[in-house]
């Protein structure tokens, strides 16, 4: 970005770097008091040297914030901005970093250029857009570190609530427990077919006794995975299905076709044992069986 | 929304097939698809372009990598100079098949992947845009 | 032109697939097989598609083709090793191999395909 008069802001950055920082932590300390359990002054005022210095030496090259000099100060705050996000600062508080910068450094110009006011407003308003751009710059950085926080926790989540178990060898069991929804639902049918192949099983069974309801899209995403299963050479048993979501699995007319389906898991690994050719016998005389 | 590679590929022939399905899925790959989003997409790119072969007498494939913020995502352009499509709708209708085959071809492909569309002109030529979304 | 080879193990004709086909050797895998059902008077033929990343649904219409044509020549068909993401993807695509048996190894396909003298109840379980 070609600039008719060159900007006297790295110069005066560099002349008074040590009060603009003293200022401006000074500043930020009243401010930011109540997050001094966030983050430490020592590494507040290791970033905000590391920051003043980069505004420098990218203020003498150019005075476009999204061109090539500007790409050590960008980074810096990305970093900083994504240290903020995990360390649980709002958005708003990040971006004060930066925009707090204005209070120390517009003082300091008034000061260097209190004789020419023209020369003033000039490098007042560069100093604004530059400390603008950056500002919003950070926000945008916290907000992608943000979303990425949420998706690894929504991926976590959902490894966490689809266990695979093996009940016996050649049988897995999916206890499925909470609202399925169809994206959850995708994420179970995979890692059940994933476990069936790594495991060999020849049976799986899904217990749904710890779902509230079923709706047409999991009763579809549950028959999908049967099928799947089938192509794989492996057989899906689905149980605990409750009187409720049998009547609603009928009214919303979903065939279940040739699906087997057990009201109790222990009833499913009855069959599950049978199909993997396993006999059980009580050696020992207990209780009768009901 | 950012266009990070274009490819450009003939799908004439049967070798074109499988090498529109190689090239579909290095795209896949490279964009961090999951390994069944990646089985979706290559299944998709090959209905069309088997859909291009046959109805369309060959064309052409143009693979983008597009990113949109944390977005990505990967285009697949299919154009032919063939006879045209005159009913869409049915087309894309499940069972619905004008040659040998099971009639599951353009509308597998749709669900396969995020957004399927059509513009097609009898005697003209037809283009399939069909797009599928990472998160 | 190059052709997918047929291995006879006993009354058994085994494929193993190993390449991405394109379709002309997908159609010729198919007339090959029938031709050596009944050369051979094979009883059962496996195709073991575990190192397919890719089945759309011409391949996936051809293994039905296969198994439906055997089975008028009196052979039973059974596939083996199909992935997860194809599973999933065939399944979306709307082709459920009607027919079809399958197993998830050769072993075990092979066991299904022996097996196959014994009453229809003991027999393994056919795909939708």
């Amino acid at each position: 970005m070609p600039e008719a008069a060159p900007t006297r802001l790295p110069d005066i950055l560099g002349r008074h770097q040590q009060e603009i920082l003293d200022d401006w932590l000074k500043l930020q300390a009243e401010t930011f008091s109540r997050r001094r359990d966030l983050i430490s002054d020592e590494e507040l005022k290791q970033q905000s040297a590391s920051f003043l210095q980069g505004l420098r030496s990218a203020a003498a090259t150019d005075l476009d914030p999204r061109g090539p000099a500007w790409q050590g100060v960008r980074d810096l705050l990305g970093e900083i901005s994504t240290s903020r996000v995990r360390q649980g600062f709002s958005p708003s508080e990040t971006a004060t970093f930066v925009f707090s910068l204005k209070q120390p450094l517009f003082a300091r110009l008034n000061r260097e250029l209190a004789s020419d006011t023209r020369a003033l407003a000039e490098e007042t308003w560069t100093a604004t857009r530059l400390l603008d751009a950056l500002g919003l710059h950070t926000t945008e950085v916290y907000q992608r570190g943000r979303e990425q926080v949420i998706v690894r926790q929504q991926q976590d989540l959902l490894e966490l609530s689809t266990p695979v178990v093996e009940l016996w060898e050649g049988v897995l069991a999916l206890p499925l427990i909470g609202t399925l929804d169809s994206s959850r639902t995708q994420v179970v049918m995979e890692s059940l077919l994933q476990q069936i192949v790594d495991t060999k099983a020849g049976v799986a069974i899904i217990d749904i006794t710890g779902v509230p309801t079923v709706d047409t899209l999991v009763a579809q995403h549950l028959l999908k995975t049967v099928a799947a299963a089938r192509l794989m050479g492996a057989d899906c048993i689905i149980s605990g299905i409750r009187p409720q979501i049998a009547q609603t699995i009928v009214h919303l007319g979903v065939d279940l076709g040739d699906v087997v389906t057990k009201s109790s898991l222990a009833d499913a690994l009855t069959i599950a044992l049978n199909r993997a050719g396993w006999v059980v016998t009580r050696t020992a005389p207990g209780q009768a069986a009901r | 929304m950012g266009v990070e590679r274009v490819e450009h590929l003939p799908v004439r022939t049967d070798e074109d097939l499988v090498r529109a399905r190689q090239a579909v899925r290095e795209a896949a790959v490279a964009l961090g698809f999951s390994l069944v989003d990646q089985t979706k997409i290559v299944t998709a790119a090959s209905e069309l372009a088997r859909n291009t072969i046959i109805h369309g007498g060959g064309g052409d494939l143009k693979v983008e990598r597009l990113r949109e913020g944390a977005r990505s995502a990967v285009r697949l352009t299919f154009v032919d100079r063939g006879p045209g499509i005159a009913n869409v709708e049915q087309a894309l209708r499940d069972g619905y098949t004008t040659g040998t085959g099971l009639g599951l071809g353009l509308g597998g492909a749709r669900r396969l992947m995020s957004d399927l569309s059509i513009s097609s002109r009898p005697a003209e030529g037809t283009t399939i845009v069909a797009i599928r979304w990472r998160q | 032109m190059e052709r997918i080879p047929i291995l006879r193990m006993g009354s058994f004709l085994l494929v193993t697939i190993q390449v991405d086909m394109h379709d002309r050797l997908a159609l010729a895998l198919q007339d090959d097989l029938m031709g050596r059902i009944r050369e051979t008077r094979a009883r059962g033929v496996l195709i073991d598609i575990s190192a397919l990343d890719v089945v759309d649904s011409f391949i996936g219409r051809m293994i039905g083709n296969i198994a439906a044509m055997a089975r008028v020549l009196d052979a039973d068909t059974v596939v083996t090793g199909m992935r997860p993401a194809v599973a999933i993807t065939l399944v979306e695509l709307g082709l459920s191999l009607p027919g079809v048996r399958t197993a998830l190894d050769v072993e075990r396909g092979m066991k299904l395909l022996t097996d196959g003298t014994q009453p229809p109840d003991q027999r393994g379980r056919r795909a939708r």
